[in-house]
């Protein structure tokens, strides 16, 4: 069967998101119900594409398309293979569920700027499939910078204290840009090209240059601050705790998984796996910073009393078990797996996380912990999705984080051969780290099922749950993170990782014991 | 190696019925209907699967995806696995009927949550069960400890909390040692299946990875946390405060005995009885069981509170199943098996007892239980036969079990060491410390006058549906003593295999896997 179009399907998968935007913003000012469904449904097509392409990916190999039809040197090109159409697969599906969910959510946290708000959400989502799909780094920065941008409108869309931290991640965002574009920059002035495969292969022999390690220092740093990376997440808390639920959850889903994946593809296409081993002590301090990275962030998310606040310091944390991983990868292949299967595994279970707590926001507006006390009864579905991805967060087998920890233990295991000390204090940082997602997690759970402090108020127990379109997506995402742990555990995604470890230049492809 | 599908089957049972119990809570004679059809519905597949066992087959049931050569999600049931598998099945029945009545009494609050966790506790202890490597078997004991604990917290008090809090700081940082024995296992041979005898690469390391092998047996231990041995024990005293079915059904049976299972599973399956005697950690297992067994009973006899003191004997008890196992000797391994079945049917008698006393009267506190014996005959007399056994005392079958773990000491000051004959010493202070303990709770209950002026001595039973779930798990202590005497009478030994469930002959081929002829 051949799909309409499928040739095009790359340079579609952006151009029907772009012209959503437009249309959304023209057809919204004749009436503004259809923001919605045109929204839905151009993500909707655009999934279908992804999975379209990641089958043909992995039945032919990796997708070259030349736009305008010039060749790499001179002209952009984009580049699918299996590792971008699973991001691709990541973002979209996470997008289509939270915009599900954004329909009464939106109605009621923002009922004059409906329009508007598709509109930019469709922007952010053209920029994040960019980026994924390029393979030019000079095209990868404008499609970070169109993204960026949508996502400080998102934020800031609420007004009042959101713009403010709209504010900081404009600035923090902006530098993080800088440098990448900074090391762009001295790459081309190294080797004349922006092109990512040739860049991979001019670049072997200038693995000494200076230049060419401080492009990588430049890079590491500003996607580190794009993805929130300890310690430079100072804008992240803020912006994920007052933006509306649904940019939350997006934001917390997708939109740090793409800066991963940017920071992966740059590592692994562009400098290769080579260069990691040659430049001695890097892979060293990356695993060390991601590693205090875990710790201080679960450590903050024990200290805060909001429920939003406390799940973006989990990201923080979790964040550091993705680096942690790519920082192991030059040692044992199983850490790469870990990062790439932390991608999907984290969007699903902090998108459901925001998606739960948008929902405490939106019914009963419950922002403090401590107000939790019989959620349970009353919001019953909303309080067992939370509870589910709450679980599989701490990494209770056989939940989604419970295959990411295993992928990481083994990868920790195996790099005590070299690196004895390390190794060994990795493997005890992941256990300490569960036990302190635990920590944070579990009183939350507590209070909302168990906590019965006796304060006259909370005896209400009317049922007040979520309207159905936002019930749905929580539960399916909840649902996600159980089966999808059982899916990584059996082992039924080990082709496609081989493929994608791969193509990223790992010898060997998947481990073997 | 018989592929068969019963095992998914057996676990499918429970983790259908936990949704159906969630969404049915508003019937509750429904919702019960439920979770009694699951219960009766697992343990006729249980019950199915013992005869391929007994011919010595084991039934597979593995996914052709695994993750890693070596390293997937399997189901198998061998005779050992059997034997926990019938224990748990049987009793989730009866403590299914024991707590219908038992919190329709009480009138408690949240039975839905409370049945939709039980299933999920139940699933979880079967899963232990049946699993055929360390990584279904971390998966589904994490999925015990959390499914328990809102059994534990049932209660909703701070008690109850602080109690839930302790029961998850204990079992799930144990958990992250287990997590890293599992990994290192794999780490150093490739597989974690449970092989007859042992893995044969971990013992190739013994000489040269000596203290590898030790250090990696006490994450183990530590990983089994459920076992309470001391001095890692308070989380289950705390855990008391949950309903009595939650005490009888988890703190005596499901819960404590994965934790033993486990460690049995490690002796046996993966480290071996022959690795483990040449690192010498069956000395270091029996000191722990040892010095379990000592000072829980010690602990115990200054407990008031009946649930509480029993809490105290249940870690005394499992400490014998760890001895028999730490004794590595054929009769010790069989002691230590059987105590598994044989120690759940009794204490299960013993917790429902003590539930049903507070039912009908509302008593927690031994003292206070004067003359109970005359208001509460059956209660009683099933408490008698529960605690006779507890002391290793015929006609109740613990008097078998502890036979068998003496013989142990015994065989294994003979091959082993001599040191080894101190432990039969301990075994019998033990025991002796178990008669100081619960002969008193009898003799308030059948010859001391209850407190204040009580006319005439009313027969007050509490209602049929708890104690007819207590007089079958007494009866039924009674039979497998019966049955053990009666098996060599040609003529009379099927029925009463079949009567004791094949108990004894399940023991006798799980032997032959650990212990090659």
């Amino acid at each position: 069967m051949t799909w309409f179009l499928a040739e095009h399907y790359p340079v579609l998968v952006i151009v029907i998101s772009m012209f959503a935007a437009f249309t959304i913003l023209i057809a919204g000012g004749v009436n503004k119900k259809v923001a919605f469904p045109i929204s839905l449904a151009t993500i909707f097509i655009q999934l279908l594409m992804a999975f379209s392409m990641l089958k043909r990916v992995l039945a032919e190999g990796p997708i070259h398309y030349q736009l305008g039809g010039w060749a790499p040197p001179w002209g952009i090109e984009y580049v699918i293979d299996t590792f971008n159409a699973y991001v691709l697969i990541v973002i979209l599906l996470l997008s289509f569920i939270c915009v599900i969910y954004s329909k009464r959510s939106v109605e009621k946290e923002l009922p004059l700027k409906i329009v508007p708000f598709y509109s930019v959400l469709q922007l952010l989502i053209t920029g994040l499939c960019g980026i994924v799909v390029t393979g030019d780094i000079f095209n990868l920065y404008v499609f970070l910078e169109i993204s960026a941008l949508a996502s400080y409108a998102l934020i800031a869309v609420a007004g009042g204290r959101s713009l403010k931290a709209s504010y900081n991640y404009v600035i923090m965002g902006s530098m993080g840009a800088c440098f990448y574009l900074l090391g762009a920059g001295f790459l081309y002035a190294v080797t004349g090209t922006l092109n990512m495969a040739d860049l991979s292969a001019l670049l072997p022999p200038l693995y000494g240059n200076r230049a060419v390690q401080a492009a990588f220092v430049f890079f590491a740093v500003g996607m580190s601050i794009k993805m929130a990376l300890f310690p430079l997440h100072v804008w992240q808390p803020d912006a994920y705790t007052y933006a509306p639920s649904t940019v939350s959850a997006i934001i917390a889903a997708t939109m740090s998984k793409v800066s991963v994946y940017a920071l992966i593809r740059v590592i692994f296409s562009v400098f290769t796996i080579e260069f990691l081993q040659s430049y001695v002590g890097i892979e060293l301090a990356l695993c060390w910073i991601a590693a205090i990275g875990i710790i201080a962030g679960s450590v903050l998310a024990i200290q805060q009393t909001k429920l939003k606040r406390m799940l973006a310091y989990s990201s923080i944390a979790q964040i550091g078990y993705i680096v942690l991983g790519i920082g192991l990868a030059p040692i044992s292949a199983w850490g790469l797996v870990g990062a790439i299967a932390h991608i999907l595994n984290h969007a699903i279970t902090k998108g459901c996380l925001f998606l739960a707590a948008g929902a405490f926001i939106y019914k009963l507006n419950l922002w403090d912990i401590k107000d939790f006390e019989g959620l349970g009864k009353k919001m019953p579905f909303a309080s067992a999705a939370f509870t589910l991805a709450a679980i599989a967060m701490i990494g209770v087998p056989p939940c989604t984080g419970f295959a990411t920890k295993l992928f990481l233990l083994f990868a920790s295991l195996e790099a005590t051969a070299t690196m004895p000390i390390s190794g060994y204090a990795f493997v005890v940082i992941l256990m300490i780290s569960t036990l302190l997602n635990i920590a944070y997690f579990w009183r939350i759970v507590d209070r909302i099922y168990f906590v019965n402090s006796g304060n006259g108020h909370h005896h209400d127990t009317k049922k007040a749950d979520v309207p159905l379109s936002m019930v749905v997506p929580m539960l399916l995402l909840a649902v996600l993170c159980i089966v999808v742990g059982i899916l990584w555990l059996t082992g039924v995604f080990a082709p496609m990782m081989d493929q994608m470890l791969c193509e990223l230049g790992v010898p060997g492809g998947m481990p073997q014991w | 190696m018989v592929d068969m599908l019963t095992p998914l089957l057996v676990l499918l049972c429970p983790l259908i019925a936990a949704p159906l119990i969630f969404m049915l809570g508003k019937w509750p004679n429904i919702r019960e209907g439920v979770a009694i059809t699951a219960s009766i519905a697992t343990f006729s597949l249980v019950l199915s699967m013992i005869r391929p066992v007994l011919d010595g087959d084991v039934i597979r049931c593995t996914f052709s995806q695994t993750l890693l050569p070596g390293l997937g999600i399997g189901l198998k049931v061998d005779a050992f696995g059997m034997l926990f598998a019938l224990t748990s099945s049987s009793l989730w029945i009866l403590v299914t009927f024991y707590s219908i009545g038992y919190m329709r009494s009480l009138k408690e609050h949240a039975q839905t949550r409370f049945y939709f966790s039980f299933a999920l506790a139940i699933f979880g202890a079967l899963g232990i069960a049946m699993s055929s490597n360390l990584l279904t078997l971390f998966i589904f004991y994490e999925i015990l400890t959390v499914s328990t604990y809102a059994l534990v917290v049932h209660d909703q008090t701070a008690e109850a909390l602080s109690a839930g809090h302790k029961y998850f700081a204990y079992l799930l940082t144990s958990g992250c040692f287990f997590l890293f024995g599992l990994v290192m296992v794999y780490y150093l041979t490739g597989t974690t299946d449970f092989t007859n005898g042992g893995i044969a690469a971990l013992a190739a390391l013994n000489p040269a990875h000596k203290w590898t092998l030790i250090i990696l047996f006490v994450c183990f231990l530590l990983g089994f946390l459920k076992v309470a041995w001391m001095p890692f024990h308070s989380w289950l005293p705390a855990a008391m405060v949950a309903p009595t079915p939650v005490s009888a059904l988890l703190h005596a049976v499901a819960v404590v005995k994965a934790g033993v299972f486990g460690i049995v599973r490690i002796v046996c399956f993966i480290y071996g009885v022959d690795l483990m005697t040449s690192l010498g950690l069956g000395l270091l297992l029996a000191c722990i069981a040892g010095f379990t067994m000592i000072v829980s009973n010690l602990f115990a006899i200054g407990q008031d509170n009946l649930k509480r003191r029993l809490a105290y004997s249940t870690i005394n008890q499992l400490s014998y199943i760890l001895l028999g196992a730490a004794l590595l000797t054929e009769p010790g391994i069989r002691g230590a098996m059987m105590h598994i079945p044989f120690h759940g049917y009794m204490k299960i008698t013993l917790f429902m007892c003590a539930g049903a006393i507070m039912v009908a009267t509302g008593k927690k506190n031994i003292s206070e239980m004067g003359g109970i014996g005359k208001t509460m005959p059956i209660t009683m007399l099933a408490f008698t036969i529960g605690a006779l056994g507890m002391c290793g005392i015929p006609p109740a079958v613990g008097f078998i079990s502890k036979w068998y773990l003496c013989m142990g000491t015994y065989v294994a000051y003979e091959t082993i060491s001599p040191v080894m004959i101190i432990f039969l010493f301990v075994l019998l202070i033990a025991s002796l410390l178990d008669v100081v303990y619960f002969f008193p709770i009898l003799h308030t209950a059948f010859f001391k006058e209850p407190e204040g002026a009580v006319a005439e001595p009313k027969v007050k039973e509490s209602t049929s549906l708890v104690v007819i779930p207590l007089a079958i798990t007494a009866i039924f202590s009674v039979i497998f003593f019966l049955a053990f005497i009666l098996r060599p009478v040609e003529m009379l030994a099927p029925y009463v295999d079949m009567l004791s469930m094949h108990i004894y002959d399940l023991v006798d081929v799980a032997i032959g896997d650990v212990i090659p002829s």
